[in-house]
């Protein structure tokens, strides 16, 4: 019972939301131009998602984060490893790491559309130098605050430097790294969403910019709905996993 | 006890500069023996760089002044020889009791089955019979520390260093665990370097005691320790043993009151 109450509880307030958008234009609060009602963006989702626009977008949106993420997710958990390691490579990296890192990515997209083009490298590698700092810095700290006598111990237990890093120093900055994984989940849909606006001809992005440039305001609502359920539905799967990796920590 | 000294400090000194600050000179000038076998206590009070003594010869941190010798080999960084039990366990958190004790034995390139049999050995010799699985988190202080005392020993060095290693323990917990190295020893003679500012546990362990000085650190005296078998804790209650603790404790206490002079 208490369990049916608390999910209850949990949903309410999107229910409220669900309700208020549904409410606001029929009532004359907001002009159903600007804001078509609830209900009127879902059957505008459900008639994308029958015509198959929603997923081939979807899959093309999705294949770009994933490429680009992956990209980062090495490049930064290497480096920042490496980093965190081997003072001579820190001392070539930190300045560059440090000057790239305030600077906002997007301001790359007009680069890698002249460079790229319009097709999937240009979001991809967007997508890599965006979430690449965030993976880097998360495991550097996470490797240099990792706790000295876990380190002595394995060194004292006749392992070899390289691999106390890669079998005790990374496994143990796990959290921080996994941290890190996650700001940058969130980066690279922002990231893959505006790059696509910008500079595709296909993807979630695109499509919504397209819509909305045709007046096709509920089914815009609609990929806008549709991103959102990703991002979210990706933030969990994400949280599932760190749970399952961090299960030791009892 | 007797024999060729298997560790020699010949004029040692550390010194760091901290992050604001001039030079501090922790150690100095410290020359010392420890001979096969021996159990040699190094008691001191805290600040007094007793713990940096035992990391240079460790070589976990670097030597600059003096000598380190180890079998007449000077030290050159970390080596399975030398096993480390750190005040804080030093487990790996996210490996099994088991995985921990293995993760030593994985690159002495012995069969599989070897490995384990071995790794159950040490298990039960510290009395974890049945915790093989139970992650770090899941345990006492105290079997915590068991699991790396069995981690340090399964790899066989031929020594042993300890820093304040029952430091993080409740009273009881500390006494049985005297007991279990003392026993642990009686089977696999090793020698050993303690780290410790517990008198008590200093007499009650140890061949010798070497007794540092308050900042910078030096070996003030020497103090064999001949109190014949470790049998149980009954020894504790001999006048030989109070007056080991009350000679040790002299030369101690005003060490203490300088260092906490010193650092106001």
């Amino acid at each position: 019972m208490r369990n049916i109450a608390g999910g209850v509880l949990r949903w309410l307030p999107l229910l409220l939301l669900a309700a208020a958008w549904e409410a606001a234009p029929r009532l004359g609060l907001v002009s159903p131009s600007l804001l078509p009602p609830f209900s009127r963006a879902l059957a505008a989702f459900w008639q994308l998602a029958r015509d198959g626009d929603l997923f081939l977008n979807a899959a093309q949106s999705l294949w770009r984060l994933a490429a680009g993420l992956a990209l980062a997710v090495v490049g930064g958990i290497g480096l920042g490893a490496l980093m965190a390691w081997y003072r001579p490579v820190d001392i070539v990296a930190a300045p560059l790491v440090r000057s790239l890192y305030p600077m906002p990515k997007s301001a790359l997209i007009p680069v890698l559309l002249l460079w790229f083009g319009l097709g999937d490298a240009s979001k991809i590698a967007l997508i890599f130098l965006g979430c690449l700092l965030p993976v880097l810095m998360s495991t550097y700290n996470g490797v240099r605050g990792v706790e000295i006598t876990l380190i002595w111990s394995a060194r004292s237990l006749g392992r070899s430097p390289l691999a106390v890093l890669f079998g005790i120093a990374l496994p143990a900055a796990m959290p921080d790294i996994l941290a890190g994984l996650r700001t940058a989940l969130a980066l690279s849909f922002v990231l893959l969403v505006s790059s696509e606006f910008l500079m595709a001809k296909d993807g979630l992005g695109y499509l919504i910019s397209f819509l909305g440039d045709g007046g096709a305001y509920p089914a815009m609502f609609a990929t806008v709905l549709a991103v959102a359920l990703l991002g979210f539905a990706a933030d969990r799967a994400f949280l599932l996993l760190t749970r399952r990796m961090l299960a030791w920590r009892g | 006890m007797s024999g060729a000294a298997q560790i020699v400090f010949e004029g040692v000194g550390h010194s760091y500069v901290p992050p604001r600050g001039r030079r501090v000179q922790a150690l100095l000038d410290i020359s010392l023996q420890i001979a096969h076998g021996e159990f040699m206590a190094l008691l001191g009070p805290s600040g007094c760089g007793k713990s940096t003594l035992l990391y240079l010869l460790g070589g976990f941190v670097r030597l600059t002044q003096g000598a380190i010798l180890v079998d007449g080999r000077p030290v050159s960084g970390p080596g399975p020889d030398r096993g480390v039990v750190f005040q804080s366990f030093a487990l790996f958190p996210w490996k099994t009791v088991r995985q921990n004790i293995r993760y030593g034995l994985e690159r002495l390139g012995l069969p599989r089955a070897e490995q384990e049999e071995r790794a159950q050995h040490f298990i039960d010799m510290v009395h974890l019979t049945g915790f093989e699985n139970s992650y770090p988190s899941q345990l006492s202080g105290g079997m915590r520390q068991r699991v790396a005392i069995a981690r340090t020993l399964a790899v066989r060095p031929a020594i042993l260093l300890m820093d304040e290693p029952f430091g993080a323990l409740d009273a009881q917990t500390r006494e049985i665990m005297h007991e279990e190295l003392l026993a642990i020893m009686r089977a696999q003679r090793m020698t050993t370097l303690f780290v410790t500012h517990d008198v008590r546990e200093a007499v009650y362990l140890a061949d010798r005691v070497a007794v540092m000085s308050a900042r910078p650190g030096r070996i003030k005296e020497v103090v064999p320790i001949a109190l014949g078998e470790r049998t149980g804790p009954e020894v504790m209650k001999s006048p030989a043993f109070a007056d080991y603790v009350e000679q040790l404790w002299n030369l101690v206490k005003t060490e203490a009151a300088q260092a906490v002079a010193g650092s106001r």
